[in-house]
């Protein structure tokens, strides 16, 4: 009965915590409730995303309406994989929070810190687990609105700056997003998304479907943060508080990705995308500028957070290449790579966060021999960073494979040779990190740094040791991946 | 008159250009605000148009009326208005504690002053 209503649970239970969350003062209390909010949250997306391989797509009708009047919650291999990562993030980051938030903001905010925390789960959820188009918005909306906060909630007044910047291109963004769903609507009648992708077909040639598809895309490319719509999203990681750092590059621009898989292929359907608009022909040459010169960026950064905020940026190129292919293995890489890159990029900046934590900075300068000071967080930083490059056994070759054989299925071999040489150019801004790390000597004046407390140190290792063990044992991750490709592409779900 | 048969549209479009031009040209921080409340504000009037059916009255169920307007569309921008309003609600929030920072609401004055002050200093 009540697993009957798993669905909604889902999305419920952080929006109702949050409140809660604002009367607990201590904030202890806050952090101890927030975790245990986001690991039922996790427990519930394991459950959900089993009834989905098992019994297929499992659609939930809100207060019993039935769709397409009611609003559904419709879950699918796709979304039911990305409620995983993210909950999944957030069950990791959570526990790692308590100490990086305690040094960078101050006390008596904690418990709105952590509100406005679960409002921005909420959010992510909600778009991914909803059916209904509008939802989407809002729930986009929610998301945004707490991540603006959080950004600007970080411990340099360039936070508040760039929280600023976020919040116009966000809001255009959604905005975008919301003219492209009034122009369907306008069309078909309908918010329903599996409605919509039936009733589309009868109008297919109308001018605002078109429209609509130009608006949807360019506001989902905004949340995505893709070149070049990307500016945003450097400042935003640089300068929010570390955890939020985490999160956000972990779980947001994933769940833009997923709003773009949904909307492409779900709704307007590959024929119509790839065919009647020429959406492969504009991804694919942004993804791969966003893959050379997010790299070739991050190359010269000093400033270790801002590194992988355009490290993100290329990772994010990988993301939509996938996307641009719409062929299974495109696809199919394209959704390994959202779990494996929120594995490696949480990872990432989890070890950023142990570093912030002792140092007090997350300049290049200040790795100088920290390798030997703090060996588990630098290898953890290592590790994370040549799975950005793609070694073997590191799960971001799996991911990379794909693409490549996507590129080479398609007949594309310059695209494939594009996606080496970012590669490469990631394997120069990791060489810095290992340089610094491990061949530089610390200033004679620097502190003898400590190892970061277990208790971040963990997390931190969760996801590395995560991104490691789908590194090597692919049949898990890629066997999801492959079925969420299959449903998108029309095949059996 | 084409245009006239469209006023509704044709004002939206003009409404979502002056504010999103208000947003890119705009230095002042406020100014970009006001801006984007404007530009969200030419969709709800696209959504609107879009409820409107020709001859239809407002939707409560009467036998004198066989003709209804939509009233979805009015029930979607009233969720938009809050959305709006609380984006609009965090970005003053924003500005006013970019002013308490920086002591402007300039974006080019902002500008200045973080790269016075270095890469990545506070």
């Amino acid at each position: 009965m009540s697993a009957g209503h798993l669905p909604i649970l889902q999305v419920a239970i952080p929006l109702i915590a949050a409140p809660l969350c604002v009367l607990l003062r201590r904030p202890g209390l806050a952090w101890a409730f927030t975790t245990l909010v986001s690991w039922a949250l996790f427990a519930i997306s394991i459950l959900l995303l089993i009834r989905v391989l098992a019994d297929g797509t499992i659609s939930y009708h809100l207060g019993g309406w039935a769709p397409p009047f009611g609003i559904e919650y419709r879950l699918d291999a796709v979304n039911s994989f990305v409620l995983l990562v993210i909950t999944g993030i957030a069950a990791v980051v959570t526990p790692y929070a308590r100490q990086s938030v305690a040094q960078e903001i101050a006390a008596p905010r904690h418990n709105l810190f952590y509100a406005l925390y679960l409002l921005a789960l909420t959010g992510l959820l909600g778009i991914t687990a909803t059916g209904d188009a509008f939802n989407i918005y809002v729930f986009m909306e929610i998301s945004s609105l707490a991540s603006y906060v959080l950004i600007a909630l970080g411990p340099s007044r360039r936070a508040r700056a760039a929280a600023f910047q976020y919040l116009i291109m966000g809001t255009i963004g959604a905005t975008f997003l919301l003219i492209g769903i009034g122009l369907l609507y306008m069309m078909t009648g309908t918010l329903n998304l599996a409605d919509l992708s039936v009733r589309i077909h009868e109008v297919p040639d109308m001018r605002p479907i078109y429209a609509a598809f130009a608006f949807v895309t360019i506001g989902v490319l905004i949340k995505l943060a893709l070149f070049p719509l990307h500016i945003w999203l450097p400042n935003a990681y640089t300068y929010a508080p570390t955890a939020v750092s985490a999160f956000l590059a972990a779980s947001a621009t994933k769940v833009g990705a997923y709003v773009l898989l949904r909307f492409v292929f779900t709704l307007f359907g590959q024929e119509f995308s790839f065919e009647r608009m020429p959406l492969m022909e504009i991804l694919m040459p942004l993804s791969l500028v966003a893959i050379l010169v997010g790299s070739g960026v991050a190359i010269f950064q000093t400033n270790l957070k801002r590194l992988f905020a355009y490290s993100s940026i290329a990772q994010i190129g990988y993301l939509a290449l996938g996307i641009s292919f719409a062929s299974t293995s495109g696809l199919t890489g394209a959704i390994v790579h959202i779990f494996n890159h929120a594995m490696m990029k949480g990872g990432i900046f989890l070890a950023l966060g142990c570093i912030m934590l002792r140092t007090g900075s997350v300049e290049l300068s200040a790795l100088n021999g920290l390798g030997r000071r703090m060996p588990f967080t630098m290898a953890a930083l290592v590790i994370g960073g040549l799975g950005l490059v793609g070694v073997p056994v590191t799960s971001g070759f799996v991911s990379k494979w794909y693409l490549v054989q996507a590129a080479l299925e398609a007949d594309l071999w310059p695209v494939a040779l594009l996606i080496l040489l970012g590669s490469l150019l990631a394997l120069i801004y990791v060489g810095r990190v290992i340089e610094a790390a491990y061949f530089r000597t610390p200033a004679p004046e620097a502190p003898a740094y400590r190892e970061a407390p277990w208790q971040m140190l963990l997390p931190t290792w969760i996801l590395i040791a995560a991104s490691l063990y789908f590194g090597v044992h692919t049949e898990i991750t890629v066997g999801v991946a492959e079925r969420a490709a299959a449903t998108l592409l029309g095949g059996a779900s | 008159m084409d245009i006239l048969n469209h006023i509704n549209y044709w004002a939206a479009i003009a409404l979502a250009a002056i504010g999103l031009y208000a947003v890119v040209a705009r230095a002042n921080l406020i100014k970009k605000l006001i801006g984007l409340s404007l530009f969200q504000t030419a969709v709800f009037l696209l959504f609107i148009t879009v409820g409107k059916i020709t001859g239809g009255t407002a939707p409560i169920l009467d036998a004198a009326y066989e003709v209804y307007s939509n009233p979805l569309p009015h029930v979607l921008i009233l969720t938009a208005i809050v959305v709006s309003v609380s984006t609009l609600a965090v970005g003053l929030a924003l500005a006013i504690a970019i002013k308490r920072d920086y002591g402007t609401v300039e974006e080019d004055e902002i500008h200045a002053e973080d790269s016075a002050a270095g890469p990545d200093k506070a």
